[in-house]
């Protein structure tokens, strides 16, 4: 069979992409997270831009510049320093199960794939063996949220399942229109900015930024 | 022109208040904002009225008589608790639970929030109603951690983060929706178009469009708070300030149906089936039961009125599921007299529990005795929510019932028994709150009670006559819905 350099190049990002997801999944260090997280970002942009130049889709090249200028540089910076501030840039979440939750992953990118089977078969894009991996990446994001109990580690996989629908979107459709991801982004924007107060009171409230102090709000 | 109007005064205001939201008179900047948006939304309507639906803006912006009657309705609960906020924090502050750069922060948020939720139902883009439901969380968020205690930042950070995966969800529907979109009307902006989709949904790929509302509907029913979703609601609706929680209830509940409902439309179109209808009819059954059955287990009254914002709107979940005329109908007159009666509560409530200094109702007692009206708005406010006659939730229960046994005979045990169980757990709570004896002092202001009466008497004229017009007008927008 043979395969286009560009839609091969695609492929490699996206298997990269679930790559890094479960690097994250496993990844204990707060810093190391954020880094996995800019990385991500970086070859999200790369494969958009790949996408642009093959389907000579103008406004695709734009969307791989905002992701590069939003998800590569401003939010991991923004990230950073919040960790300076908070002092916890070296801290080390304990996980049990490390091996159990990369089977769930596992188990979840399988289950991805079957859903999104019929769907690629009607997609007329070249890069529609991707939309089962874009998928895959919003799954097992969720699986990281699910299974950390910090507010930061959190924070991440939420911004890693909005790069996973990214991917999605690129993938199955070549873009959302441009005024629908600009306000994407801008709510992204947004968001972060909260979550970064958020983090100040929380500590002040909790005294520490582990999540499993917040259980006051309970059904008896 | 009335679209930019509508959309434009509270983005400004949002700006205005967070600059002058420490003055003296910012409480009443902010319901002046309010009322002009009211003023605008009300020209509005009027226009809709008479020369029928209009799109704008390159057909950005769209009007036609489903979501005219919330912009209306949005717009006129935004406005009476701009009204009833303004004395209500003033106490707060006084009690000193809040400082002025708080306030600042309320205020500039609340207009940002009607913003949002004015702008998610009048675009017509389906990309857009996401953006804007999703900035509908952030504006709110902050409100809710209003007072810093940990309890509230813990309920505000569940709102968050169970919002933000579940709108999460609903984004994935829209790119699903816009890639069988595409196919059709092909890439670029008008293939999220409402109106360009409403035309060509017939066409549209029936299991990418079925795998879409899946998504659509857990995405935005997390916002409406549909059972197992809706874990979120009660602690925010609790924790938050009461103004928060009267407009959350009233309002942004309302305006993730609304997107469920579009949703519907398209689906149901393109699939020539009952699918969509039977999912929102059997969220909408589990979340009437499940609230019903936690009602009688809570001790917030808060709390307790959250629950019942989750039965009423999965019996809307569940209306607009089954339905054909006579229960889209009913679901919309539900809509609008939920609205206004559980904001009037929440108000009467507010001032109850500040009066007791706190929220708890073992603490709450003999409202009638030391604050007449807030007793009695309490207590006939209670009546219209549990379906009394003549309410005009009474009304639209009937309605929704009626068909329901026709339709449905099955679901009528649940509904019935949850009803009733919903009865007699809220009735026997508010009458010992109402009479009894107490030794509470009044409040330091004198309570803001114009807008619980003025909306429970509205409650109360649509339980007894619904004007021609606003029958006809609810009309169109079922015969749009379908």
């Amino acid at each position: 069979m043979n395969i286009p350099f560009t839609a091969q190049l695609i492929n490699m990002c996206a298997a990269l992409l679930l790559l890094i997801a479960f690097a994250m999944l496993s990844q204990r260090r707060i810093l190391s997270l954020i880094n996995l997280f800019a990385l991500q970002g970086l070859v999200l942009s790369v494969s958009t831009a790949v996408v642009a130049y093959t389907s000579s889709q103008e406004h695709l090249y734009y969307s791989a510049g905002l992701t590069l200028l939003l998800k590569v540089l401003l939010l991991p910076w923004i990230l950073h320093r919040l960790i300076r501030k908070l002092n916890i840039k070296w801290d080390v979440e304990t996980m049990f199960n490390i091996p159990t939750i990369m089977l769930i992953g596992l188990a979840l990118v399988v289950f991805a794939f079957n859903l999104a089977a019929p769907i690629s078969h009607m997609a007329g894009t070249i890069t529609k063996s991707t939309l089962g991996i874009a998928m895959a990446s919003v799954l097992l994001s969720f699986l990281m949220m699910i299974t950390r109990s910090k507010a930061v580690p959190q924070v991440v996989g939420f911004l890693a399942m909005e790069n996973g629908l990214f991917f999605a979107a690129t993938s199955a459709t070549y873009g959302m229109p441009m005024v629908v991801e600009l306000g994407i982004a801008l709510d992204v924007l947004v968001g972060m900015f909260i979550l970064g107060i958020f983090f100040f009171q929380i500590r002040v409230a909790f005294d520490s930024l582990d999540l499993k102090h917040m259980e006051q709000l309970k059904e008896d | 022109m009335e679209i930019f109007w509508v959309l434009g005064i509270p983005l400004f205001g949002g700006f205005v208040l967070a600059a002058f939201g420490t003055r003296r008179y910012a409480p009443e900047l902010n319901s002046a904002m309010s009322f002009c948006t009211f003023a605008a939304a009300a020209m509005l309507t009027t226009r809709v009225i008479s020369s029928g639906p209009f799109s704008g803006w390159d057909e950005q912006f769209f009007v036609d008589a489903f979501n005219v009657f919330l912009v209306a309705l949005t717009a006129f609960v935004g406005f009476t608790t701009s009204l009833f906020s303004r004395p209500y924090m003033r106490i707060e502050q006084h009690h000193g639970k809040l400082t002025v750069n708080m306030l600042r922060l309320y205020y500039s948020m609340y207009q940002l929030f009607s913003f949002t939720m004015l702008l998610a139902l009048l675009t017509n883009n389906m990309g857009i109603l996401w953006v804007a439901m999703e900035a509908a969380t952030l504006t709110t968020v902050l409100l809710v951690s209003l007072y810093r205690t940990p309890a509230s930042i813990e309920a505000a950070w569940k709102y968050f983060i169970l919002c933000g995966v579940g709108l999460a969800q609903a984004l994935f529907g829209t790119i699903l929706l816009y890639f069988a979109a595409e196919k059709i009307l092909g890439a670029g902006g008008t293939a999220l178009l409402w109106t360009h989709l409403n035309a060509v949904k017939t066409q549209l790929e029936p299991t990418v469009l079925s795998l879409a509302f899946v998504f659509l509907l857990v995405g935005y029913g997390t916002k409406v708070g549909l059972a197992p979703l809706h874990n979120w609601l009660p602690d925010a609706h609790a924790e938050g300030p009461t103004p928060v929680s009267a407009v959350l209830s009233g309002l942004l509940l309302n305006v993730a149906l609304y997107a469920v409902v579009r949703s519907k439309v398209l689906v149901d179109g393109a699939l020539g089936s009952h699918f969509a209808g039977n999912f929102m009819m059997g969220f909408g059954l589990l979340s009437v039961v499940m609230a019903a059955f936690f009602l009688s287990r809570q001790k917030d009254v808060k709390r307790m009125f959250a629950y019942s914002s989750i039965e009423h709107m999965g019996l809307m979940t569940f209306a607009f599921g089954m339905g054909g005329p006579v229960a889209t109908f009913a679901g919309m007159l539900h809509m609008t007299v939920h609205s206004l009666t559980k904001s009037a509560i929440f108000f009467a409530v507010g001032h109850a529990a500040q009066k007791s200094g706190t929220q708890l109702m073992d603490g709450i007692r003999g409202l009638i005795k030391t604050n007449p009206t807030v007793g009695w708005g309490l207590a006939l406010g209670t009546l219209a929510i549990l379906g009394m006659p003549p309410f005009g939730v009474f009304t639209s229960e009937f309605m929704i019932l009626t068909t329901a046994m026709h339709a449905y005979p099955w679901t009528m045990p649940f509904l019935l028994v949850a009803l009733g169980v919903a009865f007699a757990a809220i009735f026997g709570r508010v009458q010992k709150m109402v009479f009894g004896e107490t030794s509470g002092e009044r409040l330091p202001h004198p309570p803001a009670l114009i807008p619980v009466f003025v909306h429970l008497a509205l409650v109360l004229l649509l339980g007894l006559y619904i004007p021609p017009y606003l029958a006809a007008w609810y009309r169109q927008a079922t015969a749009l819905i379908g």
